[in-house]
């Protein structure tokens, strides 16, 4: 058809809409060039779902998201614990490498381990007890996720991190098996907590399913009692038992060598085969079969299909009783083979299998782009990716659009984290330890957090403050400076704008103080100027609404002569704006009347002057129109003359004495 | 000991933490507490209890984590919260609104008790916006008194719909917290470094006295009086320093105590053992200050476990023991002082401290109980 989509980024998601426009058309204007506040993460927050029948028009307005589960309310947990583990791994960066920090590392990757394990434990018990059936199946689908998230993380924490050598590797993929196959777990719980679990009819089944997972000490046990009950082949189980109890096992220290093992292997190996080709099981098609497992023999092993319920279960049921010393770079050719013979072209391969296969195989950039791909978001590639990262696994990689991989991973994530109108705060760390861009992408983010409270936005101001993001502190100040003076609270607003240091801003709400007071007659806020302290020189005006107000309390504590002291010196200091001069004189006036003498000669002279540079710089612009102004001056000349008249009497009367 | 702390992720950031007052007579520790959200769409009060008996362990280890009994949504960030007695919360939100909640213990449900729509408001109480945030609450059952953004003064009667009293344009600057010195006389801090006291009875819309912090007003976030010695009072400021006032003499700190990197949410002394202080921060720290060691004469009612009345009830606390909070010389180090978070992250914003338990809880979205404090 015709139509043509049009993009609009935003911090974290992007608005798609229709248009109308041809393939040369351009972008409509108004939906591509709308207001950049209102595809905030904060004003949108829901998908906006167009109907999709084939409507014409270009009415609705999609909004796509990056990180679709950033908001689901369960996964809140998983995002707030694994951030923890994350700046806590960031921190123990400088402690010195070596084997300790192996098991370091190892130690981090178990503790995301088991907070995804936690929440998924948490979204099973929802899952549960939710009534909706559509909400059930969005939590068993999470259930699901997570499970496959746990799944991939514990293998590439074998394979990569732990970097488990031949040997010990196989105990390890042994362990994840038994960790993640729980399909069959209900089916063991089941058969032994019968009464006689011997007589089950699913009794061999979960015998089967112990040996294919290595679990012998298991498996010897159920045997026994199927042994004590058939008395006539008592001496078939005897051998069986002995046979397992014998297996060999690579050993997690260094107790035994490779070579030691495979000698003990090879020797078991003949034994079994010896016992089989004898006939000794003959009489019992599962004693066989399970004999037949223990050869590795792929068919009777495959014929257990459904109990293994994955290839790669199968694959480590394969390597135990065939190549128990498997290298790890050997890994990809029985990985890839039992793949393929598991699944039997019957079905491709499912992206987790991909995911899967591409870590048997070490390519760790193919199962980090694979789970992008895969995953709805971007939480588990970017922890992952940064452990790896802290691994030293991932350091030649570089992208070409400048920062590498984790910091790629991580600035996503952390942007989908500032797209939430709650977890923004958790966003914070991450970009501070992305060293290209996080400081740029913070920058960004932070200044669209919306500052609902004074509270908020002391926290929001915390963080800029930290980490010297000046234009930042001052836009946070500034709004909030504005929001208190459309709410006529000049003292908060002040406040803000010292905080900020804001010079420009302090002259402003110091003007509104002083408009207040030449209007009403009265300071407001006097508990505010009273105390302003050091920040009064924040700037000139401040400094004159302080020393003004200074001016009042000493008259109005009748110190005459020190209140007439600083009156003159706020204009002589040109502290005053000129503006505010005739106020100042009309306040000498009262001191001038006063039955003492007050000002001194010298000063009336000062006061004359002030008075007459005022008139003189009003009357080049304009006229004295106002005819109560006229008349103020008049009042004020008079009084400055008798003023003078009298202090020259009295000086001289003093120097004479 | 922090093993003994239990942690529970609740996917709401925490504001507020508050113990449910224990009755009179009650000997064990208290088990149930109130949390209030903020910054999310939906905001809620919540009631959890940690007093499961079937949690304790054998040797009487307490072991479970808190169990949620009930919730309700709230309009607005919970910006401070006060149980009023044991069935009724008074909360304080940024809509400028005062709710009384009353818990229903019977059948587990929280319920809108009695409302004061915008207590706080900017320029007009009856236009469709303009509330003002109500930033502390304080209850002395059946008064309330609240305090706001709007720099205003609300006393309230629990049962009474109007106001006992609104002292408009109290403060200048936002009014950050207001406690009870008295049964008639409040103190509230404010954000430009005051410490202020309101007489109730008077009639003068002023305040009866303002102490103040020197040099840079730095602002004040919260304050607490001792709880035998209403003459010292502690408070916190944006810069994380801990200031001890004596309301009898200076109208400056007797001391600065200098712990927190950033601001001081909440300053509480322990109810019974009063030598024992805890604040907690933006920094993600929670401090106990101790200053309960080196004063020989002192009996230590520590370790008795539960309230010690004996401590309260006789009035011998006179000059004869100079309180450890004025006496005290920092620089001889006789105030232990302890973080009780180890590995900090986000901001601690609200804790409570009732006999040996402490409850906190944080932007993490954590809140965290240790029911064996000392």
């Amino acid at each position: 058809s015709a139509r043509q989509l049009c993009f609009a980024w935003g911090p974290a998601e992007v608005l798609v809409c229709e248009t109308r426009f041809g393939r040369r058309g351009g972008c409509p204007s108004g939906a591509g060039s709308g207001s950049g506040r209102a595809r905030l993460p904060g004003a949108l927050t829901g998908c906006v779902a167009g109907t999709g029948e084939g409507a014409p028009s270009s009415s609705r307005l999609f909004v796509v998201r990056r990180d679709q589960d950033i908001y689901i309310q369960t996964l809140r947990k998983l995002f707030n614990e694994s951030h923890g583990i994350f700046v806590g791994l960031q921190r123990s960066e400088a402690e010195p490498a070596g084997t300790s920090r192996k098991a370091q590392l190892v130690q981090v990757s178990k503790n995301y381990r088991s907070v995804i394990r936690a929440c998924m434990e948490d979204m099973h018990q929802a899952a549960i007890s939710a009534r909706d059936p559509a909400l059930q199946s969005q939590y068993s689908t999470q259930v699901s996720i997570l499970s496959a998230m746990e799944l991939i993380w514990n293998l590439c924490e074998i394979l990569f991190i732990e970097a488990a050598a031949a040997g010990p590797l196989l105990l390890r993929l042994l362990d994840w098996v038994r960790l993640h196959v729980c399909d069959v777990d209900s089916m063991v719980r089941e058969v032994l907590s019968s009464e006689n679990p011997s007589k089950h009819e699913l009794f061999w089944n979960v015998v089967d399913i112990f040996v294919l997972q290595g679990r012998m000490d298991e498996a010897r046990h159920l045997l026994s009692k199927e042994a004590s009950a058939n008395p006539t082949s008592l001496n078939m189980y005897k051998i069986l038992d002995d046979l397992m109890k014998k297996m060999p096992v690579p050993s997690l220290g260094n107790t035994q060598t490779l070579t030691e093992m495979e000698l003990k292997w090879q020797h078991w190996h003949e034994e079994c085969q010896r016992y089989l080709q004898d006939g000794t099981f003959a009489s019992n098609s599962h004693m066989e079969s399970i004999c037949k497992i223990l050869l590795g023999d792929e068919d009777a092993i495959l014929e257990k299909k459904e109990l293994m319920t994955t290839w790669y279960h199968f694959l480590v049921t394969r390597l135990l009783y065939s190549h128990p010393t498997v290298k790890p770079m050997e890994l990809r050719f029985y990985a890839q083979a039992c793949m393929d013979v598991f699944l039997g072209g019957e079905s491709s391969p499912e992206p987790l299998d991909t995911i899967l296969m591409a870590a048997f195989e070490f390519e760790m950039h193919q199962v980090i782009k694979e789970c992008s791909i895969a995953l709805s978001n971007w939480w588990f590639v970017a922890h992952l990716t940064d452990l790896l990262d802290h691994c030293k696994l991932l350091q030649s990689h570089n992208l070409y659009f400048g920062s590498n991989m984790r910091e790629f991973l991580l600035l996503e994530y952390a942007s989908g984290l500032f797209s939430h109108h709650s977890l923004w705060q958790l966003g914070v760390d991450y970009f501070d330890h992305c060293p290209e861009y996080g400081r740029v992408y913070l920058e960004l983010h932070i200044e669209r957090i919306p500052l609902s409270t004074e509270q908020k936005a002391l926290k929001v101001l915390r963080i800029c403050e930290q980490r010297q993001m000046h234009a930042q502190v001052r836009s946070i100040c500034k709004i909030m400076a504005m929001k208190a003076l459309r709410n006529n609270r000049l003292g908060s607003a002040l406040s803000w704008s010292i905080r900020a240091k804001d010079a420009a801003f302090a002259t402003l709400i110091s003007d509104r103080f002083l408009k207040d007071y030449c209007e009403r007659g009265c300071f407001s806020d006097l508990d505010l100027i009273d105390n302003l302290g050091p920040s009064m020189l924040l700037s000139d005006r401040l400094t004159f609404l302080g020393k003004y107000r200074e001016f009042h309390r000493l008259y109005g504590e009748k110190r005459f002569p020190e209140a007439a002291r600083l009156l003159l010196m706020l204009m002589t200091a040109h502290i005053a704006p000129c503006s505010f001069w005739m106020t100042l004189l009309t306040d000498a006036l009262p001191l001038l009347e006063q039955k003492e003498v007050i000002f001194s000669a010298e000063q009336t002279y000062e006061l004359m002057r002030c008075l007459e540079d005022l008139t003189a710089a009003k009357s080049d612009k304009q006229k004295l129109q106002d005819d109560a102004e006229t008349m103020k001056v008049e009042m004020l000349r008079l009084a400055l003359a008798r003023n003078l008249a009298r202090v020259i009497v009295e000086e001289g009367t003093l120097e004479g004495s | 000991a922090m093993e003994d702390v239990c942690a529970k992720f609740v996917s709401q950031k925490i504001s507020k933490a508050r113990w449910r007052p224990l009755p009179a007579a009650a000997l064990q520790p208290p088990d149930v507490f109130a949390t209030g959200s903020w910054d999310n769409e939906d905001n809620r009060i919540s009631i959890w209890s940690v007093g499961d008996l079937g949690n304790v362990g054998l040797n009487g280890e307490y072991q479970g984590e808190p169990q949620l009994l009930c919730d309700i949504r709230h309009n607005g960030d919970v910006m401070d919260m006060q149980f009023l007695d044991q069935e009724r919360i008074v909360v304080a939100s940024s809509t400028g609104t005062v709710t009384v909640l009353r818990h229903h213990q019977n059948n587990q449900t929280l319920s809108a008790n009695q409302r004061w729509e915008k207590a706080h408001y900017h320029v007009d109480q009856d236009s469709c916006c303009g509330g003002a945030a109500c930033t502390g609450v304080i209850c002395n059952n059946p008064e309330i008194v609240t305090v706001g953004e709007d720099g205003r003064i609300n006393q309230f009667r629990a049962d009474q719909k109007e106001a006992v009293r609104t002292i408009n344009n109290a403060d200048s600057s936002t009014l950050h917290a207001v406690t009870f010195l008295r049964t008639t006389e409040i103190l509230t801090v404010n954000s430009i470094g005051q410490l202020k006291i309101w007489d109730l009875r008077q009639q003068r819309n002023e305040p009866s006295q303002i102490f103040s912090l020197t040099g840079d007003r730095v602002p004040l976030h919260c304050v607490d009086r001792h709880p035998n010695q209403q003459h010292i009072v502690a408070t916190g400021g944006q810069d994380g320093m801990l200031s001890i006032w004596d309301i009898r003499q200076d109208t400056m700190p007797v001391s600065l105590l200098n712990a927190h990197e950033a601001e001081m949410w909440e300053v509480h002394f322990h109810p019974s053992s009063p030598d024992h202080l805890f604040t907690c921060s933006e920094d993600g720290s929670l401090w106990h200050w101790d200053t309960s060691r080196d004063i020989a004469e002192k009996p230590s009612f520590l370790h008795q476990g539960g309230r010690s009345t004996t401590y309260l009830s006789h009035n011998t606390i006179n000059q004869s023991i100079v309180s450890a909070w004025l006496s005290n010389d920092p620089t001889k180090d006789r105030m232990e002082i302890t973080n009780l978070i180890p590995n900090q992250t986000l901001s601690v914003n609200s804790l409570d401290i009732l006999g040996p338990c402490l409850v906190y809880g944080t932007d993490a979205e954590a809140i965290y109980v240790n029911r064996q404090l000392f």
